[in-house]
């Protein structure tokens, strides 16, 4: 095994096997000028039509204030939540389950289905079942899980991985996608064209029987209101809606901190999120149910909680905020970082800003690739701005650089600086020795973490100072003689 | 120790009373953004997903209804006021338990209308049937009535009943993941069409 796997909390969360750390992912997503076209199409297009979508709304500051207190709220008390969302669940005839990590829950969702006698399921797309690798689980256990969300579908059949929370195929474009129709859907027709309705008609034909015929779904939750044991789940196409009302048996995975204390709250986060994610008033469907119904929907429904980290995160001071996260993906389509580098360039289920700070604490800094994560930022702050919950991810990236680097050589170096800095002469002699060096720039090798994120600008031949006094020698005399 | 007690001890028990700081929590959003118009707004929010708007009266609603209708049978559920589908031949009606593979569409009510956002809710009760009904077909007409449009989210969710099985609806099925251009039906009904009386 990969020297990640023997990461204590490697059970969380799985790092993408053989993903480098963020600096040298980063620089071969750069190069891929193909990736950096499709993503900034789509980045740039969203920005645009997000911020319209914000704009029309007077009160927006204002509900983004509430959307991040009850946030803070429901997470400071979230064990009473939680019981309380237990207790209604049951009460409406559903069946909840807890889970510490993923390998728990992958456990779990693997029993529920072996107890159906199924080996295919449908799947919603959903992020917390991209963060425990339930697929992959699955598969081991003989489970065949088929996600339906076109755009999981698209990174399903190209082997692929998802590289945005909203868009997970945003890195691929029209032709790319109907190459991998043609080739790897069946019921694909000859001759279809890269037309976006033709593709999505190929999908629909492709998933229509498979919903029709499945008998257990799994799902992700968008919100859990606490008071009454409502899931939510918000989408556009209705594969979600199918996937939640066809099957007899739906499996939800939630996230502990996907609550809401009571229904009045989703009027807060109901406008939030939908403008902040797809830039819309309301997005195509929303479905919510509490237990079963008799006569409509599954008969058996099942809920996964999942902490896998949480906690943890919880007892961080500054790191908790990140659990307000509603996953609108906005802080993606607003970074410059994100928009060159692309999604896989995080080597986590969550890409982007939110996915800098989220892994690294979900997994500790324990890997490579998660030490690299905070560094993977200009701290612009533009994601804190469109954040409908607040986060202030600037403030959480700082946080996770100072526990980052704590090692000796980056102190060394800074105090070296410090000491150079502080007297003409020094700084003077340092830009000589700067100067005499720089053919061997090239082939040095800093402390790697400060390095490999930044190129080295080419060091002058002299120092402004030098030049001034060779080309202004006459000139600089006089005012000093004067 | 059970996941369940290791993660709810992890969370501890803070001190302070849950329920009265939430009744304090802070909320200064508008509870409405629009006042008067609302039908109007409404129509013209849910025109802007593409979806097909009428606005007739009570007298002019059958044959609206009639008129819509594409080759084949609907399924209409139980609570649809017979007036309603008055002027559409018995043969093309059918009940709730139609194979949807082979319905042309279906027609119900609706419990709210949300003016801001231009979303129809189906809270699956009288004249709308089980969510399947309003899923599988591919054209779904639906009847609004004036008193069903509420201003917006808060309004509208405050004459909804949470624990019912919803549906929201803002426009036909969409996705916008092949280059973030809008296609229209995936999975769901193709056509949304609205009957504002």
């Amino acid at each position: 095994m990969s020297d990640i796997a023997k990461d204590a909390t490697a059970s969380r969360m799985p790092t993408y096997v053989g993903m480098p750390a963020f600096p040298k992912a980063a620089h071969e997503a750069v190069a891929d000028t193909r990736l950096r076209r499709n993503l900034a199409h789509a980045t740039g297009t969203i920005r645009e039509r997000r911020a319209a979508a914000v704009a029309e709304l007077d009160d927006w500051a204002e509900l983004r204030d509430a959307g991040k207190r009850i946030k803070d709220h429901t997470l400071e008390y979230l064990g009473h939540y939680l019981r309380m969302l237990e207790g209604k669940v049951t009460e409406a005839g559903g069946v909840v389950h807890w889970a510490r990590d993923a390998e728990e829950a992958n456990a779990i969702v693997a029993r529920l289905i072996k107890e159906t006698g199924e080996t295919e399921v449908v799947k919603v797309k959903s992020m917390a079942t991209q963060e425990i690798g339930l697929n992959e689980a699955l598969a081991e256990h003989g489970i065949t899980a088929l996600e339906t969300d076109l755009a999981e579908l698209i990174v399903q059949l190209a082997d692929d991985r998802p590289s945005h929370i909203l868009v997970p195929a945003i890195h691929k474009n029209r032709a790319e996608i109907r190459d991998l129709f043609s080739h790897r859907m069946p019921s694909a027709p000859e001759g279809l064209t890269d037309e976006p309705a033709d593709l999505a008609e190929a999908a629909r034909r492709h998933l229509r029987a498979k919903f029709l015929s499945a008998k257990v779904a799994v799902s992700g939750a968008n919100f859990a209101i606490a008071d009454t044991g409502t899931i939510l789940v918000v989408e556009s196409e209705g594969n979600g809606r199918m996937c939640l009302t066809l099957p007899e048996t739906l499996i939800t995975v939630m996230g502990i901190e996907k609550l809401l204390p009571s229904a009045r709250d989703l009027e807060v986060f109901l406008q939030l999120l939908p403008r902040s994610s797809t830039a819309e008033r309301m997005n195509p469907y929303t479905s919510a149910w509490t237990g079963v119904t008799p006569g409509d929907g599954p008969q058996n429904f099942h809920l996964v909680l999942l902490d896998n980290g949480r906690t943890d995160v919880r007892d961080e001071e500054v790191g908790r905020q990140a659990l307000r996260c509603i996953r609108c993906s906005a802080c993606l389509n607003v970074c410059p970082v994100y928009a060159r580098a692309g999604g896989h360039a995080y080597g986590s289920p969550y890409p982007g800003p939110i996915g800098a700070i989220l892994s690294p604490q979900i997994r500790g800094i324990g890997s490579k690739v998660d030490a690299s994560l905070p560094f993977a930022s200009s701290l612009c702050g533009a994601c804190y701005e469109v954040c409908p919950v607040a986060i202030d991810i600037p403030e959480v990236l700082v946080h996770l650089r100072a526990k980052a680097a704590k090692k000796l050589p980056e102190k060394t170096v800074m105090k070296v600086a410090a000491w150079g800095l502080r007297s003409p002469a020094r700084l003077a002699l340092g830009q000589t020795l700067a100067g005499r060096a720089r053919s061997l720039a090239p082939h040095l090798r800093f402390p790697r973490a400060w390095a490999d994120t930044r190129d080295l600008p080419p060091i002058p031949k002299e120092s402004f100072r030098a030049w001034w006094k060779r080309t202004h020698g006459d000139s600089a005399d006089r005012k000093d003689a004067s | 120790m059970s996941a369940r007690d290791a993660i709810l001890g992890r969370l501890g028990a803070p001190e302070g009373d849950p329920d009265a700081e939430y009744l304090l929590l802070h909320r200064g959003y508008l509870e409405r953004h629009h006042g008067d118009g609302l039908v109007e707004l409404f129509a013209e929010r849910v025109a802007h997903y593409r979806a097909i708007v009428h606005r007739v009266t009570e007298a002019e609603l059958p044959g609206a209804l009639a008129a819509a209708l594409r080759l084949g049978a609907y399924v209409v559920p139980e609570g649809v006021p017979a007036a309603w589908t008055g002027s559409i031949e018995p043969s093309r009606r059918l009940g709730p338990d139609a194979d949807l593979e082979r319905v042309s569409g279906t027609i119900t009510g609706c419990a709210v209308g949300i003016a801001e956002t231009g979303t129809i809710v189906l809270d699956h009760g009288a004249a709308q049937g089980r969510r399947a009904l309003t899923l599988v077909p591919d054209h779904h007409l639906v009847v609004v009535r004036a008193d069903q449009v509420a201003a917006d989210l808060p309004d509208g969710l405050g004459r909804l009943d949470i624990t019912r099985p919803l549906t929201f609806i803002s426009g036909p099925s969409a996705t916008s993941d092949i280059e973030l251009s809008r296609v229209e039906g995936v999975h769901g009904p193709r056509t949304l069409e609205v009957f504002l009386v």
